[in-house]
């Protein structure tokens, strides 16, 4: 999927890789897409629910080898 | 829509109970809520100057503390240290020592300390409102607390924390 910025959140434990999402996105302009790769098993449930309530869009949220990658789509 | 709100009380001084407080408000932050923190009593520990190296952690009378090594091979990490109380309460440092090593596990895990959330927070601007009245009555001074906080009253927090749509008292 194509992305516009990549954030690396591995190591970062809650609310870290909300707190570094919520930073990235306020960086980039709307439509623009922000691919976060995470290994803290608590941010799959957290950033449905920052997309949730933030209205940006989670496009994919994906788990390979214990590393979660997301894919969110800025308002 | 109408921006959210969330107020906490944060009136504990250790650095456990450091972590909820300003989880909540920097999420909350993140989340498009406005957050005020109103700081009282053992609360303004977390306002003070510096590195907050002063805050610590005590086992002491804490059952629900498990008592872990973050270092060693995994079944030497896995071994949780039954410490009877009155032991801990003669061996001197004690609370240093439990400090450092839970210094230790936070950062192999992940979390982030104590300045750097507080840190997160205000750029996030949560508001800070430091107790008056708890800062003369153990003889704070101004000098001695972060700068871009203000200082209020009980009355102070019922302006902002009566339209919260979630209010703690942490």
């Amino acid at each position: 999927m194509n992305f516009d910025k990549e954030l690396d959140a591995r190591g970062l434990n809650c609310p870290l890789p909300i707190l570094r999402t919520k930073k990235a996105l306020a960086e980039m302009t709307s439509a623009q897409v922000l691919k976060v790769v995470a290994t803290d098993p608590g941010s799959v449930k957290d950033m449905q629910a920052f997309a949730k309530q933030t209205g940006n869009e989670l496009v994919s949220s994906a788990e390979t080898g214990g590393e979660y990658t997301f894919f969110m789509k800025k308002k | 829509m109408e921006t959210k709100k969330l107020a906490i009380i944060a009136t504990k001084g250790t650095l456990d109970w450091a972590y909820p407080p300003f989880i909540l408000a920097s999420t909350g932050a993140a989340l498009g809520y406005e957050v005020e923190v109103f700081f009282t009593f053992y609360g303004l520990q977390l306002l003070r100057k510096g590195d907050l190296a002063g805050l610590k952690v005590s086992p002491l009378g804490n059952p629900g503390m498990p008592m872990k090594m973050p270092f060693g091979p995994k079944w030497f990490k896995g071994i949780n240290w039954n410490i009877p109380n009155a032991v801990q309460s003669l061996v001197p440092f004690y609370e240093n020592v439990a400090t450092s090593l839970m210094k230790m596990t936070i950062k192999n895990n992940g979390v982030a300390s104590i300045p750097e959330l507080r840190t997160l927070c205000l750029e996030a601007d949560c508001k800070f409102i430091a107790c008056q009245m708890t800062v003369e009555l153990f003889g704070f001074d101004h000098s001695q607390f972060i700068d871009g906080i203000e200082y209020g009253g009980a009355a102070t927090f019922f302006e902002f924390a009566g339209e919260s749509d979630i209010c703690l008292f942490i």
